[in-house]
């Protein structure tokens, strides 16, 4: 999203370099600075807020995270995300269950199985851009979602339940929540800081440009076709990661994590925190996760307030939460 | 060999007509889709819940007022039509000078609001809503086959209703206008036509024909907040598949894939939900433009 871009570098912008070695990672001054804080909340978090919480928090923090590195670096809106995060959470339950692995191997299947499907899709999809490309991801993301319908090992409608944590490389008995919730507190980190390094990357630099002007780099003599496939392979594997983790916290897998309605909540959390900034994903899937917590109750209108939190967003906050915190501090974040 | 495959066939033949009525839809809504898209460079998500909506209508003014189907084919698009002006008005509008995604996303949004609301009204179970007496007669013998009159009459309605929209579209002053504001709306503004008023129009046109499949749709599917959403799905990839170049291109599209799921569905039952979807990606990798479009 070209538009999007710009407004954010419009302003005049603090851009000094990061802290404590976290330029390496793209982050200036503000930017390095949040991380310690975001790093801070992750450690203190669990003592304050239910760990289960918390880690569905991350795991979503994850996947939007996933889900920004295209639309935010590349500029392609997929529609089909859930196609990835719930494979990954299918193949990681699987894996712990049927093949009886460690959760730490499981979570791998589940990532690898995602980037294999990220792969494919990513062929098929690139070949268009723009509407055409959310709506090719959105009805890619339907054919998996009948196939896991139909498929033996998905359970159909019940999902695969009563996964085991298991114990971390046979070895750390993950059955207690704070236990597990370090792992995937270090799952959410290593994700998010291998996406800023990728991001930051002489690659993301090439990404960056397809998004601002694909004509110019195809002209440039980058082979974008090539990129975009690779950006989105990374994306969806990413996404299954954190799916997979998901489906360990919770001990299910089930066809709410491949369902469209999945794609449109990373979407959501992506737009509310600001897309294509750092911090914002995570922000918005924060929001997003603890306004579920508290209005699990309204049913159904969990889907409206959804729904108006699109529409104002689009309509009069489009920078996002982080956006435009970032405009009223002078920063990028 | 053949005569097996072809006595199947005859068994199978209900599921190939039922196959051609959603076809019908297919094409309606991908008519509707294309028509604003071509306008307002919109994709419009809330299609399906506005599809729904002209199946409620109907439903409300039935169990509600008395009215009839009859009135409500007419009235219920006339009323989304209007709803959906009211949103072009409100908010649609205030997107074009966006990225095209906005429009996207806001669509979804609204979509998600429809949908939830209805949920929250009328539960997620369907409610029936009897065809008109007319046409509840008994199915009608083809020749080939026998079909029931109500579906005959949704596959010649929905082709009516595309070929009245190609009527307009290319062979009025009215279509004349919007297929020039369509390639320069900023030239076509300064002879003096009100485009943005044009924009709205079409915006509602495209809502209405939605409404209208639904009104369609109300006595074959059970009328629930969930018919739309799934369908949209599917014409998307009829979208993707056709292309949105031609209006033409749209209805065939439609009518034949929506043939392609009903044969699938007597060969090879587990594949019918996805083979539309497995179409798609075929045609992307040999023709990434769509059959009909433009690169």
């Amino acid at each position: 999203m070209a538009v999007q871009a710009s407004a954010l570098v419009g302003a005049p912008v603090n851009d000094a370099p990061g802290l404590l070695g976290l330029s390496g990672f793209g982050f200036n001054r503000a930017q390095s600075i949040t991380f310690l804080v975001m790093l801070l909340l992750v450690v203190a978090g669990p003592f304050f807020l239910y760990p289960v919480l918390l880690m569905k928090l991350l795991c979503f923090a994850l996947f939007a995270c996933a889900f920004n590195l295209l639309i935010g670096y590349v500029g392609l809106l997929s529609f089909g995300h859930a196609m990835f995060f719930g494979t990954g959470g299918y193949l990681a339950a699987h894996a712990a269950k049927v093949w009886g692995l460690t959760p730490e191997l499981a979570i791998l299947v589940g990532t690898a199985f995602g980037a294999a499907l990220g792969a494919v899709a990513g062929w098929i999809a690139i070949r268009r851009q723009g509407i055409y490309f959310a709506m090719i991801t959105l009805a890619l993301a339907q054919m998996v979602y009948f196939f896991y319908l139909q498929a033996p090992f998905t359970g159909g409608e019940d999902g695969i339940q009563r996964v085991p944590r298991g114990a971390l490389f046979g070895l750390i008995d993950l059955r207690a929540d704070m236990a597990l919730y370090w792992v995937v507190a270090v799952i959410f980190l290593a994700g998010f800081l291998f996406i800023s390094r990728v991001v930051h990357s002489p690659f993301g630099q090439v990404l960056k440009a397809i998004r601002e002007n694909e004509p110019r780099a195809i002209s440039l003599g980058y082979r974008v076709d090539d990129y975009k496939l690779l950006a989105f392979t990374l994306s969806a594997a990413l996404a299954a990661l954190a799916g997979s983790a998901k489906a360990i916290v919770f001990g299910i897998a089930t066809l709410t994590d491949v369902y469209w309605t999945m794609s449109g909540e990373v979407v959501l959390m992506t737009l509310l925190g600001g897309l294509g900034t750092v911090f914002g994903p995570v922000a918005g899937a924060a929001v997003i996760v603890l306004m579920q917590n508290q209005l699990a109750e309204l049913g159904a209108w969990v889907t409206v307030i959804q729904g108006i939190i699109f529409v104002v967003c689009v309509l009069l906050f489009r920078a996002g939460i982080m956006g435009e915190l970032g405009r009223l501090l002078k920063v990028r974040l | 060999m053949l005569e097996d495959l072809l006595f199947q066939l005859q068994i199978g033949l209900p599921q190939v007509a039922l196959g051609l009525v959603n076809g019908a839809f297919y094409a309606l809504l991908s008519l509707g889709l294309a028509v604003i898209f071509g306008m307002l460079n919109v994709i419009n998500f809330a299609h399906g819940a506005q599809f729904m909506m002209g199946a409620f209508v109907a439903w409300m003014m039935l169990s509600w007022l008395g009215i009839g189907y009859w009135p409500a084919l007419i009235l219920a698009p006339l009323i989304v039509g209007a709803f959906g002006v009211l949103l072009e008005k409100t908010m649609i509008s205030r997107l074009y000078k966006l990225d095209h995604l906005y429009g996207l996303l806001l669509t979804f949004g609204l979509a998600l609001i429809i949908e939830g609301v209805f949920r929250n009204q009328f539960g997620s179970s369907g409610m029936p809503y009897a065809p008109p007496a007319a046409l509840g007669g008994p199915p009608v013998d083809l020749g080939f086959m026998f079909m029931p009159v109500y579906r005959l009459w949704v596959v010649v309605a929905a082709l009516v209703m595309s070929l009245v929209t190609w009527l307009v579209i290319e062979k009025t002053r009215l279509g004349a206008y919007l297929r020039a504001a369509t390639e320069n709306a900023a030239l076509v503004q300064a002879f003096g036509v009100n485009v943005p008023r044009m924009i709205t129009l079409t915006y509602g046109a495209g809502v209405a024909l939605a409404a209208f499949a639904g009104v369609l749709a109300a006595p074959i599917y059970s009328v629930n907040p969930q018919m739309g959403s799934n369908l949209i799905i599917v014409v998307f990839a009829v979208v993707v598949i056709g292309g949105m170049g031609s209006i033409l291109g749209s209805v065939l599209t439609g009518f034949g894939l929506g043939l392609v799921e009903g044969l699938t569905k007597v060969f090879y039952p587990e594949a019918s939900s996805t083979v539309i979807f497995v179409i798609m990606a075929i045609v992307l990798l040999a023709r990434p433009a769509g059959l009909f479009g433009r690169a």
